[in-house]
């Protein structure tokens, strides 16, 4: 890596580059350092939801009133925002989802997995198009082509940061 | 409890009469059509579905348009839908932005089975519990002015307003359902263009 940036911060970066102007989210330890970015960045507006799909709403009338957003959340998420994507998918909104995986890879906790097992599937039912992050050096360019996709091309786009990336959650200690 | 009720199509044009660049989000069902019947606007976004969002795209409109007064006009079912989001609507509480229920305490669009504000469920106290100071209940032609009022022009706080009507059905008005044009228009309306 030519610096120093986390990938966190790679991807405020990233949102900074493309004018993203607000952050709607539901909290998960991977995102961490990115809302703290997030919440000390002025000219970000972060929305904390108590439901994601109330992300896909937020997101869609920051579109309408000319800012671009985008939607922060844990995998087990993506299931509650099906029926909201119909938002997406017939006002062809802009739409970028960076989405912490739970589930998939040193899980101690079974009821992840369901949900993060089909993550990809549910936003593929929606019509959103999935890339994943694997390793640190990949998020940037990953989120990168994600934005550009999302908010230049108008392809919906979720960004999916492998359980691998961000480690699995220590429940025993 | 009052037991006053308005007519919801005249109610809806009190509210818009005069509305100058009011940005107007309705619910899907009977608001829609109260809100086309009261006028064909390029500033009314009008949801065909995305049930439980309506206040949410109020939301993130009044948040990217702070000098802008935002009406939301939804039903008592489909804000009980989205029930959380008054918590998220009062944790950033733009001024701007207005939440008016029309309450008739029926699903009339699925054939008006009882909803829960014919039962115990008030609105105006759970939007207060969620911390949006200013939730009422409007009860009379002269609060429903003021409410006009208030809702055309940015306050300090969101406010939250049900106002219950006759649950009498009524000819349904069908405005464009393209939701991409419905977004361009509103877009085109505040100088913005396509991507």
């Amino acid at each position: 890596m030519a610096d120093a940036l986390s990938w966190p911060a790679r991807i405020h970066a990233a949102l900074k580059a493309y004018d993203v102007r607000q952050v709607a989210y539901v909290p998960d330890g991977g995102h961490t350092e990115l809302l703290q970015l997030v919440h000390g960045d002025a000219a970000m507006t972060p929305v904390l939801l108590t439901s994601e799909q109330e992300g896909i709403g937020v997101l869609g009338g920051a579109w309408l009133g000319g800012q671009r957003g985008v939607l922060v959340m844990q995998s087990s998420g993506v299931g509650n925002c099906v029926n909201l994507l119909s938002l997406v998918k017939l006002c062809n909104f802009p739409f970028l989802a960076l989405v912490t995986m739970r589930g998939e890879w040193g899980e101690f906790n079974p009821w992840q997995v369901p949900m993060g097992s089909t993550t990809a599937a549910a936003f593929h039912l929606m019509g959103v198009q999935v890339q994943r992050a694997e390793a640190p050096d990949e998020v940037a360019p990953v989120v990168d082509a994600a934005c550009r996709m999302a908010f230049e091309g108008g392809t919906p786009q979720a960004v999916l940061l492998s359980q691998r990336l961000i480690g699995a959650k220590e429940f025993l200690k | 409890m009052s037991v006053f009720r308005f007519q919801r199509r005249p109610a809806v044009a009190r509210l818009l009469a005069g509305r100058g660049d009011l940005l107007v989000v309705t619910g899907l069902g009977a608001p829609t059509y109260d809100v086309a019947a009261a006028g064909e606007h390029e500033r009314n976004f009008y949801l065909w579905g995305a049930m439980g969002g309506a206040a949410m795209v109020g939301l993130g409109l009044a948040l990217a348009q702070p000098s802008l007064p935002v009406l939301v006009v939804t039903g008592d079912g489909e804000m009980l839908m989205g029930l959380g989001g008054l918590a998220t609507v009062a944790l950033r509480n733009p001024g701007n932005l207005s939440i008016v229920v029309l309450d008739n305490g029926l699903y009339g669009e699925t054939g008006g089975q009882l909803s829960h504000t014919s039962g115990p469920t008030d609105l105006p106290s759970v939007a207060r519990a969620c911390g949006i100071a200013d939730s009422r209940t409007v009860g009379s032609e002269a609060e429903l002015a003021a409410l006009a009022q208030r809702v055309q022009s940015p306050g300090n706080a969101t406010l939250f307003a049900r106002l219950p009507i006759d649950p009498a059905p009524l000819p349904r008005i069908l405005p464009p359902r393209d939701g991409v044009f419905l977004k361009n228009r509103m877009r085109g309306a505040l100088g913005l263009g396509p991507v």
